[in-house]
């Protein structure tokens, strides 16, 4: 059959999954809506968890970004994994216990303030619509790269999907959803990882391949050929990186913290029924997360490897097909600047900038770019760092069914992350802004129906952001983790572990780390893009990595204006000891 | 709602001395496992990276190794026991779920 209508079949029969789990699991309480009832087992649970926490980037960048980067690459692996130890230990248990809905409704009952809750809903929605931008983005990406449908109209049927499911269904139809949406992505990212694993060392499991040696006879460890292959072409070693080691420390942390303080992640350990299960659950997530975190970074290593074998000193006539495709999508581009007909790569931009082709083909059948010229060094491929793990299965030959598997996967990561940051922006108006602030005498099924209504105005917010993306969205991705980990990290771990600290210190604390975090990146990012080099950076760390200072801002702030005021009422005193242990008093 | 209450340290206190046994505990076994966690990651996988790298552990340079898969590996680890010993302690306490 047709690659083109596998795809196709796969990425329906998918869907239709979806939506018919949506439809066996309608919520019809609150309880339901926002926590899926709190019945929900921690293994399943765990691996919702994983669909919800691996998203867009995670399936389709990350590997190709460690290609590119190599050691550096790890910040991603170990930050997007050790937040889950921080949430286990540190908060998951604790907030179960509470027993709740929102991350707010915490913030604003253990410090006992009505402003609390809103600062909190303000970073919240802040962090939940960046991250979800991209999600939209990604999934209309994948539809236009594999089934040749606008992006437009991509984004518009995923937006019919979430909404399907995430508006009937509430927290439980995402749940279930996303246990099935897991199922899809780590079968689609594993089958690949399999195949080009056994091709180039000849033992099929990735994380043990990247320790062996290449198949092809030389004896050299598959990292060892890369560490010389790179080197002789003028990069750096891959197992060395180029990061300064303070800004690998800040953005490792910046990006675990900034994991253990995301809504959206903490609220999936408020559906579990017991304390002791959120920490079984959050362990369970972390083995779902690390069957495709440890994959990743030997997916990496092995497409960089094919692509500079298939790629360097080749003629572009016999460029493999796989070329001549991505190429067709805008994703690769060559120049050839010394005008041998040949490829080279090298270190250093091919050009200025992301290509602008020509209407008419170079003499050798190239497509023209147009951009100007970079001829301080001798690199001719431009490639977009996505397609180590889109054209993976091309570069390595395997039939089509696996790249219809890919498809379905990268659609599934994108939608159910998608789905649970929705429930948690329209939770938090419904509930935290509504009920709790501003309408307390809402009745629940007005709660519920005011749920579905805000989740369905943030579908078509995060549509319309996935259509139209406003220039910045690629840059504050930052945004997220640091602002998570410099605001509600904070208020959240010294809510459990302090009882001092009290309202004063607690909205202070968020305020100062939230605005210092948002000034400096959107210093940066957004206001002065041409000064973001690390001789202007404070301590030498990157705007990704800054969220650590915001955190230790938030902390410092925090203890020293709650040693100034009152000490919490003694309620609260009583509702952290209640937290502090598993067993229903 | 209290005004200008000075703070006293066992505010507001409901625990029994059970109770706060447990938390203190519970809070040794965190220091201990988060010590881990940091050594694990932010050490063997950024801070002596470069020391590492001169042992290898199969084809992989050791610091490497920790930085792309052994903390991960690691992590799981943490988890599974604070979970274990928890459930344990609990028990002991006669504080479980």
């Amino acid at each position: 059959m047709e690659t083109q209508t596998l795809i196709y079949i796969f990425v329906g029969l998918s869907f239709a999954l979806y939506i018919g789990i949506a439809i066996a699991s309608r919520a019809g309480s609150t309880k339901e809506f926002y926590v899926a009832g709190g019945g929900v087992n921690p293994v399943v649970n765990g691996m919702a968890t994983a669909a919800d926490w691996m998203s867009a980037a995670s399936f389709i960048s990350m590997a190709g970004i460690i290609a590119f980067s190599g050691y550096d690459g790890s910040v991603y692996l170990m930050g997007w994994t050790g937040g889950y130890v921080m949430l286990a230990l540190l908060l998951a248990p604790y907030l179960r216990k509470f027993g709740q809905f929102t991350v707010p409704d915490f913030i604003g009952t253990r410090y006992y303030s009505k402003a609390a809750r809103v600062v909190a809903v303000i970073c919240l929605i802040f962090i939940s619509f960046t991250y979800i931008a991209g999600q939209m983005r990604g999934v209309g990406i994948v539809f236009s790269r594999f089934l040749d449908v606008p992006i437009t109209l991509g984004v518009i049927i995923g937006m019919g999907i979430v909404f399907v499911y995430a508006v009937l269904g509430g927290m439980k139809g995402i749940t279930y959803t996303q246990v099935a949406q897991y199922c899809v992505l780590i079968f689609a990212y594993m089958v690949p990882a399999f195949f080009i694993s056994f091709l180039i060392t000849g033992n099929p499991v990735p994380q043990l391949g990247l320790g062996s040696t290449v198949d092809d006879g030389s004896g050299l460890y598959v990292l060892q050929k890369l560490d010389l292959v790179l080197q002789d072409m003028g990069f750096g070693a891959y197992t060395d990186g180029s990061k300064s080691m303070i800004d690998v420390f800040c953005i490792t942390a910046a990006l675990m913290i900034g994991t253990a303080g995301l809504p959206h992640v903490i609220v999936r350990f408020f559906t579990v029924p017991k304390a002791s299960d959120a920490r079984k659950s959050a362990g369970w997530a972390l083995v779902f997360i690390a069957l495709l975190y440890t994959t990743a970074p030997a997916v990496g290593a092995f497409a960089r490897l094919n692509f500079i074998d298939s790629v360097q000193n080749t003629e572009y006539a016999e460029a493999p097909a796989w070329f001549k495709n991505w190429e067709s999508n805008d994703l690769i581009a060559w120049r050839d600047k010394n005008g041998d007909g040949k490829m080279q790569l090298g270190k250093g931009e091919p050009f200025k900038g992301a290509p602008l082709f020509a209407e008419e083909a170079g003499t050798n059948g190239e497509r023209i770019v147009q951009n100007e010229a970079a001829d301080d060094n001798p690199n001719e491929v431009y490639v977009d760092r996505d397609i180590m793990v889109l054209a993976n299965p091309e570069i390595a030959n395997l039939p089509g069914w696996v790249i219809a598997l890919v498809a379905a996967g990268g659609l599934a990561a994108a939608l159910s992350t998608a789905a649970g940051l929705l429930l948690v922006i329209s939770s938090s108006i419904s509930h935290d802004l509504l009920k709790k602030t501003f309408r307390p005498k809402i009745t629940e099924k007005g709660e519920l129906l005011a749920a579905r209504l805000a989740a369905t105005a943030a579908i078509v917010v995060a549509g319309y952001l996935g259509i139209y993306p406003p220039g910045w969205v690629a840059q504050v991705v930052a945004f997220a983790f640091g602002l998570a980990a410099a605001s509600l990290f904070p208020a959240i771990f010294m809510g459990i572990f302090s009882k001092r600290m009290n309202r004063e210190g607690a909205i202070a604390g968020m305020v100062a780390g939230l605005s210092f975090t948002f000034l400096y990146i959107g210093w940066f990012k957004l206001w002065s893009p041409e000064s973001n080099v690390a001789a202007n950076w404070l301590f030498g760390i990157s705007p990704e990595g800054i969220g650590v200072i915001g955190m230790v801002l938030n902390f410092a702030v925090a203890i020293a204006v709650a040693k100034f005021t009152n000490a919490p009422p003694r309620e609260i005193g009583q509702l952290i000891d209640n937290i502090r242990v598993p067993r229903i008093r | 709602m209290a005004e200008n209450r000075p703070y006293a340290p066992d505010d507001g206190v409901e625990a029994s001395e059970n109770e706060k046994a447990y938390w203190s505990q519970n809070i040794r076994l965190l220091w201990t496992l988060m010590t881990i966690w940091f050594v694990v990651s932010f050490g063997a996988g950024i801070l002596f990276r470069e020391f590492l790298d001169q042992f290898a552990i199969g084809g992989y340079p050791l610091g490497f190794w920790f930085a792309q898969q052994g903390a991960i590996y690691f992590f799981i680890l943490l988890i599974i026991f604070y979970s274990v010993r928890m459930k344990q302690i609990e028990r002991q306490y006669d504080l479980d779920d």
